[in-house]
């Protein structure tokens, strides 16, 4: 603070002090904040106040005057009432995770292949043949890799938005971001099947022409409707909200960090790097695991586009072949819950999705409270 | 600064070469990103509006089922999956609406710091993350297997209740934090029991936002499919009953016929129905968003 700053803020205390219309709370608070110089004026000017009148008993009322009793029924019954809410809510959570446990149990138990590494999926006739392995597999890929484009991509929008365009251009880029956000999954599966599929088929074919030689980007059969197409969908269906968030927390960036970078004559992209990026780190973070999980759990999309390979056919590594997610799976066998067995079959992928889900989105409120303390 | 006197003049120079550039190819990331952020809405919506828009302006689309209709002929509407959309929707919006303003009455009036009122925090956050064919399995598990009960579209409703739950309970719960003490305190200060004044005063002050946070969550689970598929079989005619175990809606009505080859008149109404569902989601956003800017609360 400098010099001229300093007397100003005096001044303003002076005449706080002086001004009766003033609310004496503000000026409390204020003084404390600011100097110890107006606490003390503070404090001389309310002394002479009156002392605060003995405490008396508060059902006794002086006379003449009649209090009315007043019921609190009302307000006990919608006390209750929100309580209940609140445990209702804390009670379905609950429920979700022990329903889908009871029901996965009895069938993990007659599962003949076991569960965490056998990629066979066999629940039509007594015998129970299924794991999971293939599942998390293309699950895990085509969501890392939404991921791993969308980040970067969302990060550049949220820069664009905060640090670069003036308000009036990125109010509506943002609104237009966040109608990104509202149109429905289906309507992305659709598109990316019949329009993007297409588009981006050469692209596929000369990554697979140029480093086909990594098993990752090795030859399939059919490109159309790979996890590679999946997750550009993916990508795109959690830009906003990677974008949404990173945009509030890039917003925050303390005005003095900005203007001290500028001021030691850093360029834009300098005060980005060295002001508003480590400010916004855990945000950013944040942002991604909670896209991530979007991603693991997106479930129409991914089934329209994505190709299930026939029963059997051998494993292959590669972002150009088809496969099933825990969701896609579920759903597309949605019709065949016919016996409680086969049922908890489903069931049981659908607990290991929850499981993974709660994870990555408690990585991010952990890693997002931790910035916020810092 | 002023105190700081030199005789020599400033040396001020522009950033070296590297550094421009540097700051250069930033600024053509950050653009480049943006743009490619908006080709995607633009795109799709373009191409949903190309070639579904046609049968949109037919009445019949408006006011017919498929009832009889095969992917090969023409004709037809989505009236029974409008129907169908719009109902599960307001179903789901009847229960999760009192539940969520509640809970967040909860939070922020009566628990506000206390263990209850974080465990429900701690579980709204869980919920919010909650992929929604979990949430299907999950009252699928409930309803069908452990109850007994068949397919139905209320079982779709409760399925999306756990999707919008935690899009009302949270904006619910950021607009009453903005209601300023103030309004609270003169109304307790006037005699005003607590549960009236939050029913009087409070709500009414936050009313703006929490009617916008019901829309956006009921925008949000009519786009929702993955219940739809599990827990109710699409109907092609116009049923209104909820209880029974098919129901037409706009996403199944897409997923239905989704394979149709490019020449049948089926394909066309698939796009429509892709349209029309954008149309509606879209309406209830842009609604959502003019209420909240319109009755807004200035923060502080």
């Amino acid at each position: 603070m400098t010099d001229t700053d300093a007397t100003e803020k005096v001044q303003q205390e002076h005449t706080a002090a002086d001004d009766p219309s003033l609310s004496p709370v503000v000026d409390h608070t204020e003084a404390h904040l600011h100097s110890p110089v107006p606490t003390v004026l503070h404090h001389e000017h309310h002394e002479p106040a009156p002392a605060p009148t003995p405490a008396r008993p508060a059902e006794r009322a002086p006379r003449g005057v009649k209090l009315a009793k007043i019921s609190r029924t009302g307000d006990r019954v919608f006390r209750s009432l929100a309580t209940t809410s609140g445990l209702a809510i804390v009670l379905l959570v609950l429920f979700v995770g022990f329903f889908l446990l009871a029901l996965a149990l009895p069938s993990l138990r007659a599962d003949q292949d076991n569960f965490l590494t056998s990629r066979t999926w066999t629940v039509a006739g007594n015998e129970l043949r299924f794991g999971i392995a293939g599942l998390f597999w293309t699950t895990v890929l085509s969501s890392i890799l939404a991921m791993a484009m969308a980040v970067p991509v969302a990060l550049g929008v949220a820069l664009c938005l905060t640090q670069y365009l003036h308000k009036r251009v990125s109010g509506p880029v943002s609104f237009v971001v966040d109608l990104l956000a509202a149109v429905p999954s289906i309507i992305f599966g659709l598109w990316g099947l019949t329009v993007l599929g297409p588009f981006l088929a050469p692209a596929a074919a000369w990554l697979i022409s140029t480093i086909g030689w990594i098993p990752l980007f090795s030859k399939s059969v059919d490109p159309k409707g790979s996890v590679f197409v999946a997750s550009v969908v993916l990508a795109i269906m959690i830009l906003p909200i990677v974008i949404a968030i990173s945009r509030d927390v890039f917003a925050q960036t303390p005005r003095d960090h900005i203007e001290a970078a500028l001021a030691l004559g850093a360029t834009r992209w300098e005060v980005i790097r060295t002001a508003v990026l480590p400010h916004g780190r855990s945000g950013v973070v944040s942002a991604s695991m909670l896209g991530l999980g979007r991603a693991l759990g997106e479930t129409i999309a991914v089934m329209i586009i994505l190709t299930t390979p026939p029963q059997g056919a051998p494993f292959t590594p590669s972002i150009f072949a088809g496969g099933e997610t825990f969701a896609s799976k579920i759903a597309n066998n949605a019709a065949e819950f016919d016996s409680p067995s086969k049922t908890g079959a489903y069931i049981a992928a659908g607990l290991v999705l929850f499981v993974v889900t709660f994870a990555v989105n408690a990585i991010a409120r952990i890693v997002a409270e931790r910035g916020a303390k810092s | 600064m002023t105190a700081t006197t030199t005789d020599t003049p400033l040396a001020l120079s522009r950033p070296s070469g590297v550094r421009t550039l540097k700051n250069a190819l930033a600024t053509v990331f950050v653009a480049l990103a943006t743009v490619l952020t908006i080709i995607p809405l633009a795109w799709v919506l373009a191409t949903v509006i190309i070639k579904g828009y046609r049968l949109l302006l037919t009445p019949t689309w408006w006011l017919q089922s498929q009832r009889g209709i095969t992917p090969r002929r023409e004709g037809g509407g989505a009236y029974h999956a409008i129907v169908g959309t719009v109902e599960m929707a307001l179903i789901c919006a009847a229960i999760a609406v009192p539940l969520g303003v509640m809970g967040a009455i909860l939070l922020i009036e009566y628990g506000r710091g206390t263990k209850i009122a974080r465990g429900v925090s701690f579980m709204v956050d869980i919920l919010s993350g909650i992929p929604s064919i979990v949430a299907a399995l999950f009252i699928y598990a409930l309803f069908i297997t452990i109850f007994g009960l068949g397919r139905s579209a209320i079982a779709v409703s409760c399925a999306l209740v756990l999707l919008m739950l935690p899009v009302v309970l949270r904006s619910t719960e950021e607009m009453l934090k903005l209601v300023p003490d103030s309004l609270r305190e003169a109304s307790y200060s006037l005699g005003v029991p607590k549960w009236k004044t939050i029913v009087k005063v409070v709500i009414p002050t936050a009313f703006g936002g929490i009617v916008t946070g019901v829309m956006l969550g009921v925008a949000r689970v009519m786009g929702e499919t993955a219940p739809l598929l599990i827990l109710v079989s699409y109907a092609v005619g116009i049923n209104f009953s909820p209880t029974s175990d098919t129901m037409g809606a706009l996403p199944t009505m897409i997923n239905a016929g989704r394979d149709q080859p490019p020449q049948f008149p089926g394909y066309e109404r698939v796009w429509a129905a892709a349209l029309t569902l954008i149309i509606i989601v879209m309406l209830l956003n842009l609604l959502a968003r003019f209420i909240a800017r319109a009755t807004t609360l200035k923060e502080k």
